[in-house]
This record gives C-alpha cells, sequence and structure tokens, in this order.
C-alpha cells in the first residue's frame, strides 16, 4: 500500500491542528490515525518511533511526523508530513502575532495578561514535578538538577551550556562505570 | 540583515540541544533569547508561553515562529520583516531535527537501545528537570507578579493565581487550556478594578 505525499501532508496537518497542548498530547491522535485507522505503523514499531522522537533532540512531535513521513515516502515523506504538522501552527501563530501588538495596548487585553502570566509560571513549574519522576530523581543524584537551575538562575548560564556538559558528564561516568564493573 | 543569521543560527543551536520536550525547550529559549541576546523581555515571553499553550501544536514550533517575529519587530523591523523572522526561525528549530532523523534514522532504532546512550541520558534527564525548575524560577520576577512594595494588591492576587494554578493542575488534573482561559477571565475582571 502506497501512502501519497498529499494524504501525508493532510493527515499530519490535521494532527497539528487539532492539537492544544504540545507534544505528549499528539501521541494518542497520531496513534490513532497512524496505527489504527490508516495501519501505516504497526504497533509495536511506534513504540520505536516515540523512543527515537523522544531521544532525538528538537520538537517531539516534529520528529515523529519526519520520522513516520521518512518510513513512508523517503525524504520527500518526511518533509510533507513535517510541513503539514507545522504549518497550522506556523500561520495561527503569524496572525495573532502581527494583531497582538496593536491589542497589547488595550487595557483589558492587558489586565488578561496580568492574568495569564502567573498561570504560566504554575503551568510551567508543574512538569517539574512529573519529569522528575521519570528521570529517576533520587537522593544520589537531585545534585544534578539543582546544580543546573542554580547555574542558570543565579548566574545567567545558557542551558545550552548545561546540556552540553551533562552529556559529556553522562559519556564520562558510563565510561568510568564500565572500568568499575570489568 | 543580521538579526535573520542570529535567528537563524540562535534557533538551529536551540533545536539541536533542546531534549526532553516542549517545556526543556522554553528553558533553553529562554537562556537564548531573553538572557542573552535580550530579544524579549522576560514578560514579553511569559506572554509568548501563553498564547502558545492556548493555541493549536506543538509549544517549540508556536514559541519559535512568535519570538522569530517579536525579536524582529522589537529590533525595528517592519511586520513583514517579522513574519520573515518567524518562518527563519521556525525553519531553523525544524533543521537539526531534519539532519539528525535522516541521518541516522535506520541506526537510531538500535543506537537509542545501546547502553552508552542510557548512559548519557542517566546524567541528561535529571539536568533537564533542572532546565524546567530554572524556566520556572526566572518567570518568578516582578515583570510578571508586580512589585512587592509598589503594588502590593496585584503581587499578591498574581501568588495567589500562581498557587490556584499548580493545585487545579497537579491535584483536580485540569486542562491546562481551562486553566489559562479561568486565569485571563480573572485578570480581565479583577485587574480592571485593582
Amino acid at each position: 500500500m502506497t501512502v501519497t505525499l498529499g494524504r501525508l501532508f493532510t493527515t499530519f496537518f490535521k494532527l497539528g491542528l487539532f492539537t492544544i497542548g504540545g507534544g505528549y498530547a499528539m501521541i494518542p491522535l497520531i496513534e490513532r490515525d497512524v496505527v489504527h485507522r490508516y495501519k501505516w505503523v504497526s504497533g509495536d514499531d511506534f513504540v520505536d518511533v516515540l523512543a527515537v522522537s523522544q531521544s532525538a533532540p528538537g520538537i517531539f512531535a516534529v520528529n515523529m511526523a519526519i520520522f513516520i513521513g521518512y518510513k513512508l515516502r523517503g525524504i520527500k515523506g518526511a518533509v510533507a508530513a513535517a510541513l503539514g504538522n507545522v504549518l497550522p501552527s506556523v500561520i495561527i501563530i503569524l496572525c495573532i502575532a502581527l494583531l497582538f501588538n496593536s491589542f497589547r495596548e488595550n487595557k483589558i487585553v492587558n489586565n488578561i495578561f496580568l492574568g495569564l502570566r502567573p498561570a504560566v509560571v504554575a503551568l510551567i513549574a508543574a512538569p517539574v514535578f512529573s519529569v522528575a519522576k521519570s528521570a529517576r530523581i533520587t537522593y544520589t543524584n537531585v545534585w544534578i538538577p539543582i546544580l543546573a537551575a542554580a547555574l542558570i538562575v543565579a548566574f545567567g548560564v545558557s542551558p545550552v551550556y548545561i546540556i552540553l556538559a551533562a552529556i559529556i558528564g553522562g559519556i564520562v561516568w558510563g565510561r568510568i562505570r564500565n572500568r568499575l564493573n570489568s | 540583515m543580521i538579526i535573520f543569521l542570529e535567528l537563524l543560527y540562535t534557533f538551529f543551536k536551540i533545536g539541536l540541544v533542546s531534549f526532553g520536550g516542549g517545556y526543556g525547550m522554553l528553558s533553553v529559549i529562554q537562556g537564548e533569547v531573553v538572557t542573552r541576546h535580550a530579544w524579549l523581555s522576560m514578560s514579553e515571553f511569559t506572554d509568548i508561553v501563553a498564547i502558545s499553550q492556548m493555541t493549536p501544536g506543538p509549544i517549540g514550533i508556536n514559541s519559535a515562529t512568535f519570538v522569530g517575529y517579536t525579536a524582529v519587530v522589537n529590533a525595528g523591523g517592519t511586520p513583514l520583516m517579522g513574519v520573515i523572522g518567524s518562518l527563519t526561525a521556525s525553519f531553523a528549530v525544524m533543521l537539526p531535527s531534519f539532519i539528525i532523523m535522516l541521518a541516522i534514522s535506520r541506526l537510531f532504532v538500535k543506537y537509542t537501545k545501546s547502553s552508552a546512550v542510557n548512559r548519557v541520558f542517566v546524567v541528561l534527564r535529571p539536568a533537564v528537570v533542572g532546565l524546567i525548575a530554572s524556566a520556572a524560577l526566572l518567570l518568578m520576577n516582578s515583570e510578571n507578579y508586580g512589585d512587592i512594595d509598589a503594588e502590593p494588591v496585584r503581587f499578591v492576587a498574581s501568588v495567589a493565581i500562581t498557587i490556584a494554578a499548580f493545585v487545579a493542575f497537579k491535584v483536580y488534573r485540569i486542562s491546562p487550556i481551562l486553566i489559562l482561559f479561568l486565569s485571563g477571565a480573572f485578570g480581565s475582571i479583577f485587574f480592571s478594578f485593582f
């Protein structure tokens, strides 16, 4: 069964348009369309898609689109799926951005954002605890997130360097553990 | 012209090093765009995150598109140049994904299951927890909460909103979109009186 590029594009366009709340909210919808409805990918392969998309850098939903598109139709498929996935976002955000500056001075809009900002802080703080659980934070490694946050907040270190340091640290630590084990 | 090249480079870098989902990426965007380049103020960044959460699509793409536009317009560009800035940022943030996923997509399945990669994630995942925490901490400032001495009512109300939103999300599992709509509605009424 061949999948047309148009079908890949429209499927991921629809997924991009109807999921609010980021990549993780998109997982069940992608699974429904890609695994159950069109049977493009088997259930087992979908687990691989998730694992690879999560461990690669970048935007999770876009990674999934690229991986599935590539699997089905090569590079053209990857481009069609990824473009379809982000196009609704780009169009909607551009419309809002173009209007936003003229609304910003409006008193009511300003008051709405005074209420929104503290809620945004809570919504960013909340995943700290759920991600901490899946990252298996214990008393032995809790210094890593604390040190990372302290360096960023108190010393203005860019998160880019924190990530690079964590990758290098992970490689070095892996080597040390290999030595100790052998 | 130079701002487009800087946007391209900055968002390519953001796409390349952002592991662990949209919230980890927000921290990297915040560090590069607000702290380092000062293209946006912290409150503008917060507003963009709010809008990115309430509109469809991945938060990373939404915020890259919005930041690209705002950065160019803040630097004195026309709205049309802002549109080019937003397309530049969203293209650049996706580019590393293409390169990485296409170059090693076959090897990658095996690669992600290898113990060497798992060991890297043993350190990387806890670091991402710290990144997300830092993003939240950096947003707890007087731009978003008001000055405690100059605007005590706004400050107390803002802290109350944060606590209520946190409890609503964590304890009562209310959808983030509903939480944002309610907070915005509360703000539009409360702050018109105080």
